[in-house]
């Protein structure tokens, strides 16, 4: 069996990332409800629920990576491949070079 | 880039091909799967679930209902997949990025079915992976990544060769190891019992991965999918370690796989669940 963190820290996790997604108001969006309810049912309690625990477990554990590892791609998206081609002073600037600022120096005299 | 090529072909499409009909049906897909990379301002405040006919769930953004890239409504079998694509469509900011909506995508590809194959062609795709398994290649050489590979693989291998009583191997040679007729016949007898959804969540598992034996330990909950991800990039991670990590190639990768398989194996458990609440009774 694959080693998971406990249940109680990968539900602060996706309240974690739900709050970054949606903001202050997370508390009434229908995910929120959604995760809470299911952890609280699954919690053992006296065997009420025969669902598998560790299968919620694990699947509340995927939803958590899902939520961080596609905020942390848009994030290094966003950082280095979100901006597309670069300019032509850019690129000139990366090796070092400058572009002419304005036409009329050396090659353009009349 | 993509896009401006299947733009370019549109033209030359239409005048080159005579079968008309055909060629416009295939391109009206490609152009509406080719706007992925494509950003769209959003449109919409409020994203909310309802069920419709046949217990569905769908998706309204604002008051308008979601359709697929092809035209269906869309629609959801269970109540938490609808919330997952919800949460997904109200994660986005300013712009739709639609790469990064990795459950909407999966259910629009299930809902659609671009490809337009049946179940059984998509299991002997899926097993067509098992022939060139990530896990059963191995290298000759330098020696401590043989070992590692041996020392992280090896316990997978076997775990599944228990699980499901089959031989697979592993080789070293660039034939790969003889997979005998008997496991395909297991996997795919075991196969058989998902849905169209799951498969298509486990295709795409797969195709991710790179590996059968990888999809099916995390499927079957034996492994996380951070083991997964790092098992599948074993070797990538061994140079990583001896050359240096580079944040834009290899975190970046590491990241989207990571992201991608996650909502591949929940698609997987989400599509294939049936939840049923059982009470004991009272015992005074």
């Amino acid at each position: 069996m694959a080693a998971l963190s406990s249940p109680i820290r990968v539900c602060r996790g996706i309240l974690k990332e739900l709050r970054v997604i949606q903001g202050p108001t997370y508390k009434r969006s229908l995910a929120y409800s959604y995760v809470m309810d299911q952890f609280r049912k699954n919690k053992v309690t006296g065997e009420r629920y025969c669902r598998a625990q560790q299968e919620a477990h694990h699947d509340s554990h995927t939803y958590l990576c899902l939520l961080g590892s596609t905020r942390s791609h848009l994030a290094l998206h966003k950082l280095y491949h979100g901006k597309g081609d670069r300019s032509r002073e850019e690129v000139a600037a990366l090796v070092g070079l400058r572009l002419p600022s304005q036409p009329g120096g050396k090659g353009w005299e009349k | 880039m993509f896009r401006s090529l299947v733009k370019l072909r549109c033209p030359f499409g239409n005048i080159l091909s005579p079968n008309k009909v055909c060629t416009s049906q295939h391109l009206r897909f490609a152009v509406k799967y080719s706007s992925a990379t494509e950003e769209r301002k959003r449109f919409y405040q409020d994203v909310s679930i309802s069920q419709g006919e046949g217990g569905l769930y769908e998706i309204n953004l604002d008051r308008k209902k979601l359709k697929t890239p092809g035209g269906k409504l869309f629609t959801a079998p269970n109540e938490a997949l609808a919330i997952g694509v919800a949460t997904e469509w109200d994660a986005q900011k300013d712009t739709l990025k639609y790469y990064s909506m990795h459950l909407t995508t999966l259910c629009n590809t299930a809902l659609d079915n671009p490809t337009g194959r049946n179940e059984k062609q998509m299991i002997s795709a899926a097993l067509k992976f098992l022939d060139t398994d990530t896990i059963c290649y191995r290298v000759d050489e330098p020696h401590s990544l043989v070992e590692l590979q041996k020392n992280e693989w090896d316990p997978v291998l076997h775990w599944i060769e228990d699980r499901y009583n089959v031989t697979i191997g592993s080789s070293s040679s660039i034939l790969g190891p003889e997979i005998p007729k008997a496991t395909k016949d297991t996997f795919r007898q075991h196969l058989n019992s998902y849905n169209f959804w799951s498969l298509t969540g486990l295709e795409f598992v797969i195709t991710q991965l790179k590996s059968v034996v990888l999809a099916i330990g995390m499927i079957d909950r034996h492994l996380s999918v951070e083991q997964a991800v790092l098992l599948s990039r074993l070797e990538e991670e061994y140079q990583i370690q001896h050359w240096g990590n580079v944040e834009w190639v290899h975190d970046y990768d590491m990241y989207e796989l990571r992201a991608r398989t996650a909502a591949g194996a929940l698609f997987v458990h989400l599509s294939s669940e049936s939840s049923t609440v059982k009470r004991k009774l009272m015992q005074d």
